[in-house]
């Protein structure tokens, strides 16, 4: 492990604000990641996120505001943070002509570690990440996941204290996502920050101490996935096709009328007890079939009250 | 200026890396390309020409053409292939998440096309020594030229690849510069004899002229004040090119 930071805050972002031409893509954002925790930070499709984590490894400029990492000002001092953090880009940035020994090996010396240090982390990090079977083939022969596997490890070459991971299992089956899930944890128990993003939310909710949702390049809420579930919607869901007509029939007789959240067809609705809704609707029914579940409210239901479709009555 | 020799180096390890893969397959058209030259320009045409400027057609051809090889040889790294790791294989997205800056980035790319146009001219070189046509030991005085050739080639190139938004454009680039410069820069007749006072003055800004014109001063074992004119016109405009093409690769990377 490097040399922990003074403070205890490894990223600070005060009121940062960025514009492509005339849309702001982040605006305003502020963002405080103490030592030690996964912080997630979630929001729809061109929401800012990537924006955001590349004005904290200081590759966009930001138009206003200030960033600082470790204590350091990223826009005086690039070099040095970025000697002591890794990103994972959105994309996997790989040579394909190359295996995953020698992709790492190249990265490597991006950070200036020479041989023998050089391969003894490369193989340190084929083992962490299960890439062993596959060190030697070209890239371009890897799957979708052992190509993720690999962009992973090659942002751990400089034994980083803190991790930005972009999107980190976007596109990978469950079991891949369960194994980088636990690398994750395992990177955390040493000590090492992550900022991570994600469309997962319970990728999220697993991972993640903090997360901040951001919709258009601001901060719409932050908080422990539990908490910001507790203080936003009611304990648990019920989920329903109905169309807008039959909408208040079906809710009838429920006072004060529940927070609900419409999205096409699909109807969910937000209460502390979900048998008397059910109940109701069921009588209702007569015995007709309608797709209709009860679960726990999770982050996605909040995700979706902040970012997406508007949320109806309550709050 | 924030250039780290060291960081540039590891850019420059890059491409080495994947060139080992391939090297030997990409080495041998260098040397097939003189003698395709030599055999057709030089003994085909050279029939018809038996004297140049003083020297049998062939003995002419042979100091330019090392030169057209380390133009070609750079030429390619900075146009074609930065583009892909540019905009196709974002290499340089992962370069600028490591201590490695834009600076460094366009550094370690120059090195390395220089490092290519000095395969490209010594392959050409060897073929050329072995046929005879290089007189030793004055020839070898082109060696310190090819990276010189290589530099200018490489600061003109990368200037415009950095600006460019299509990759379409290189057709341009080469069609419409590198092949009119490869025509008229000394390397098949003498400028001198075919141009009148005026022009003379104004083929001087033809980049390819100037390693030309001292390629074949090594080759005659002759110098001229001129050629201090050449070697600063190609330090200079190689200056003022990377100096050019630097706020372009900022303005590309980061924003
Ligand atoms: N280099 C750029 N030039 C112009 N517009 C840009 C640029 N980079 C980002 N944008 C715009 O800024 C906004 C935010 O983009 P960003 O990539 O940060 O979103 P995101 O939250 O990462 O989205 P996604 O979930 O799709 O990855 C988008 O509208 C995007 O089109
Ligand atoms: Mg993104």
């Amino acid at each position: 492990m490097g040399p922990r930071t003074e403070s205890s805050i490894i990223v600070e972002a005060s009121s940062v604000s960025k514009r492509f031409g005339a849309r702001p893509a982040v605006d305003q954002l502020s963002l405080r990641v103490p030592a030690g925790v996964c912080y997630g930070l979630l929001g729809p499709n061109g929401a800012g996120k990537t924006t955001t984590l590349r004005m904290i490894y200081g590759v966009t400029r930001p138009d206003s505001g200030t960033v600082r990492v470790f204590g350091i000002d990223i826009g005086r001092d690039p070099r040095s943070v970025r000697s002591r953090l890794g990103v994972t880009l959105q994309q996997n940035v790989l040579i394909e002509e190359l295996s995953p020994e020698e992709n790492l090996r190249v990265f490597g010396r991006y950070h200036l570690i020479r041989e023998p240090e050089l391969s003894r982390r490369a193989h340190e990090l084929i083992g962490f990440l299960e890439l062993g079977s596959h060190a030697k083939v070209p890239v371009r022969q890897l799957s979708g996941g052992f190509q993720r596997r690999l962009a992973i490890a090659l942002s751990l070459m400089n034994r980083p204290e803190f991790l930005i991971l972009d999107e980190p299992t976007t596109g990978l089956d469950p079991a891949v996502r369960l194994a980088l899930w636990s690398r994750i944890r395992d990177l955390k128990a040493e000590g090492t920050t992550a900022l991570l993003t994600t469309h997962y939310m319970d990728e999220a909710q697993r991972l993640c101490d903090t997360v901040a949702i951001i919709s258009a390049g601001k901060v719409m809420d932050e908080g422990a996935p539990s908490d910001l579930i507790a203080q936003r919607l009611a304990r648990e869901t019920v989920e329903l096709d109905c169309s807008p007509s039959e909408e208040p029939a079906l809710l009838n007789g429920l006072s004060p009328t529940p927070q609900r959240l419409r999205v096409g067809r699909r109807l969910m609705v937000y209460l502390d007890d979900a048998t008397r809704l059910i109940e109701h609707i069921r009588k209702l029914d007569q015995g007709q079939r309608r797709s209709l579940i009860a679960r726990p409210t999770n982050l996605e239901d909040v995700f979706l009250a902040l970012t997406g479709t508007s949320l109806e009555g309550g709050v | 200026m924030s250039l780290s020799i060291p960081h540039a180096l590891s850019v420059w390890r890059r491409n080495a890396a994947m060139y080992r893969r391939t090297w030997r397959l990409n080495i041998l058209p260098n040397f097939f390309e003189p003698v395709l030259y030599l055999v057709s320009i030089g003994i085909g045409v050279g029939a018809y020409v038996s004297e140049m400027d003083g020297t049998p057609y062939i003995a002419f051809l042979a100091p330019g053409l090392v030169c057209v090889a380390a133009m070609n040889g750079a030429s390619f790294e900075v146009t074609y292939n930065i583009y892909v790791r540019l905009v196709f294989e974002k290499a340089y997205d992962a370069m600028l998440t490591t201590p490695i800056e834009p600076d460094d980035v366009l550094a370690g790319e120059v090195i390395w096309a220089v490092t290519r146009a000095c395969i490209y001219g010594g392959c050409f070189f060897v073929v050329i020594a072995l046929a005879g046509l290089a007189p030793l030991p004055s020839s070898l005085l082109i060696l310190p030229l090819l990276p010189l050739a290589g530099l200018l080639f490489a600061a003109i190139g990368v200037a415009f690849t950095v600006y460019i938004k299509t990759i379409d454009l290189f057709s341009f680039y080469f069609t419409l510069f590198l092949t009119p410069l490869f025509l008229f820069s000394d390397v098949f007749f003498p400028l001198k004899e075919r141009l009148s006072g005026g022009w003379l003055w104004v083929a001087e800004v033809l980049p390819l002229l100037h390693p030309v014109r001292v390629a074949r001063a090594a080759f005659r074992a002759e110098g001229a004040p001129i050629h201090v004119w050449d070697l600063f016109y190609i330090l200079g405009a190689s200056f003022l090119l990377l100096a050019w093409a630097r706020r372009g690769v900022r303005r590309r990377l980061t924003n």
